[in-house]
């Protein structure tokens, strides 16, 4: 209990830092903004007016404070491009990109687990075919890393979207009123996603439980009678969860990344494609908020995994090995 | 030592696709830029060895040149990022204290932010459109995972017996540093420069794709694909030659650390 508490009040202090890194960072730049907004009928009194009402002219920390309250209350600014307000351009995008980052993260746990696994099994085996399916596996993985997501995305939406029809590119239907038609729309982007994380994940799983294959419990408990197999699914797996749960929350951060980019590949109105748009037009108050949200997204994941694995391994509870 | 042939063959797929890219930034079978109009839509053919697009520029020669500059400013980026990042791991693996700890604290801080929405944070900054910007902002992305790879490495040296040995000499600490531990994490080093080029060459491409890298006339990988995306069904093989170069570029590169990781195995 008391690992967890501290777990989460680290998770408010990287949040805080997190937020306040981000808001700096665009503080710096929001002066361009003011200036921008006037274009050629900059004057430097118009400027300062402008910058006055756009409350730029205020200390960072005033701001910043203001800033994180809005935050919480649901106040997000206004859009500079919009003129609407930032929480009602978000709210519907949050939801279409949870909805992707979970389908790619279920899709690449319960494709790669298990084949993980698997490829262990017949692993130390000698002979030509062993070598040789060695080499297949190593390149095959080393390609699946290689391809870049928005490229499969062209592929997949050529393939399935206007050869197949299975899904109409670039329309995406409405996620509350055809949740069975969204969904199969997302699931060709989580696909994009997965491929790569898919081999990595296969790859970090084998060295693993390779490694953990090798230690000197396994070999007692081999040397007792039992055959390799149950080894492997009794005690080797459940040692080897540690560091994958880890990695697990790790991916959390690179699907946020890929979705950004695969949301423009399939035309999907999302967080990522909004960000993207935002920083085209130079929208700060959108960028900023997007940025934060997907940050917090990412730092949520890995204090979970933390949770988590500190209900896995009780080395951790006790805080002994860190 | 056994033969290491994912090393030998991603060194010689690299190494070709070197000498391509050194050839495109001095010459191209045709200008990447020169339109045609009476050769738009065509397929692959010993002419045009991708075939043209629709205004009929010969994408070979542009992949060739775009080629060049997502691997220029992948070389660029991971050049920043594992020199700063050594430097900072190296001191502060080595000497420890309340910097490293202050700045393993900020690293984890870093790594909230996925390198894509970090890089187009500080593109969105200093200004998007520029060749520059996207180096400088992917180099510093890049620099708190090479130098958490080299803390771990320098602080297991630290007081390993041949370092204590040469402290013991009065060998001083820059010696210490860079002659007798840098070399040592080679090992750990070199697959992690190598992945770091990967990823650098798929976020310039990216981010070349979003419209926010490399724009036009700097011709990039990732820009050409949004453009081909369009022309998907009409010219395909400018998707599949610009989508295949990346792979390609990748692969190879990916096989030269799966070549030093195995080979860092057997040393071990």
């Amino acid at each position: 209990m008391k690992f967890a508490a501290k777990r989460l009040a680290m998770l408010l202090v990287t949040m805080v830092v997190v937020s306040f890194l981000t808001f700096a960072a665009f503080s710096v730049i929001s002066g361009d903004a003011a200036a921008a907004k006037l274009g050629t009928e900059i004057t430097p009194e118009r400027l300062a007016a402008l910058q006055a009402e756009m409350g730029l002219d205020r200390p960072l920390m005033v701001r910043y404070g203001e800033w994180l309250a809005g935050f919480f209350s649901g106040n997000l600014g206004t859009s500079y491009s919009y003129q609407q307000p930032v929480a009602d351009l978000i709210a519907p995008k949050v939801l279409v990109t949870l909805c992707l980052s979970f389908l790619s993260f279920l899709l690449i746990a319960a494709v790669s687990i298990p084949l993980g696994v698997w490829s262990i099994r017949y692993e130390g085996r000698t002979g030509w075919f062993w070598r040789f399916w060695d080499i297949v596996r190593t390149v095959f993985n080393q390609l699946c890393m290689a391809i870049p997501p928005f490229f499969t995305g062209i592929l997949l939406s050529w393939l399935f979207g206007i050869l197949l029809k299975w899904f109409v590119p670039g329309q995406f239907p409405e996620l509350t009123e055809h949740p069975g038609g969204a969904l199969r729309y997302l699931f060709f982007a989580a696909v994009s996603i997965a491929i790569p994380r898919v081999a990595m994940t296969v790859r970090m799983l084998r060295s693993t439980i390779i490694s953990e294959m090798r230690k000197d419990y396994v070999r007692t408990v081999i040397s007792r009678g039992n055959d390799r197999g149950s080894v492997l699914y009794r005690h080797v797996l459940k040692n080897s969860l540690v560091p994958v749960v880890t990695f697990l929350a790790q991916t959390m951060a690179e699907i946020v990344a890929a979705s950004i980019v695969v949301e423009q590949v399939f035309g999907i109105p999302g967080l990522g494609r909004m960000l993207v748009a935002s920083i085209s037009n130079r929208d700060y108050p959108v960028v900023q908020v997007i940025v934060v949200i997907l940050a917090f997204w990412v730092v949520l994941a890995s204090t979970l995994a933390d949770l988590v694995n500190q209900q896995i391994d009780p080395r951790l509870r006790l805080g002994g090995a860190k | 030592m056994k033969q290491n042939n994912y090393l030998r063959t991603g060194l010689f797929l690299t190494g070709v696709l070197a000498v391509l890219i050194c050839l495109g930034f001095f010459w191209t079978p045709y200008s990447p830029t020169a339109m045609n109009g009476s050769e738009k839509f065509l397929g692959p053919s010993l002419r045009h060895l991708m075939g043209t697009d629709n205004f009929g520029r010969d994408i070979f020669s542009r992949v060739l040149k775009g080629a060049g500059t997502t691997a220029g400013i992948a070389f660029c980026t991971v050049a920043i990022g594992a020199v700063c990042g050594t430097a900072v791991g190296a001191l502060t693996g080595y000497f420890g204290g309340i910097v490293d700890e202050a700045l393993m604290r900020f690293n984890d801080v870093m790594t909230a932010f996925p390198s894509i929405l970090l890089a187009l944070v500080f593109i969105s900054v200093l200004g998007p459109g520029s060749k520059y910007n996207v180096i400088l902002a992917l180099g510093v992305v890049f620099i708190p995972s090479f130098a958490r790879v080299t803390r771990t490495a320098f602080a297991s040296l630290r007081d390993v017996n041949y370092v204590k040995s040469v402290r013991l000499m009065g060998a001083g600490k820059a010696r210490i540093l860079l002659v007798h531990m840098l070399p040592n994490t080679a090992q750990i080093l070199l697959p992690a420069i190598t992945i770091g080029f990967n990823n650098a060459v798929l976020a310039e491409a990216s981010m070349s794709y979003l419209g926010i890298g490399v724009t036009p006339p700097d011709a990039s990988l990732g820009y050409m694909l949004s453009e081909a995306q369009g022309m998907f069904s009409a010219a395909p093989w400018y998707a599949l030659g610009t989508g295949f170069t990346i792979v390609l570029l990748v692969f190879s590169v990916g096989l030269i650390g799966e070549g030093l990781q195995r080979r860092g195995k057997e040393v071990a």
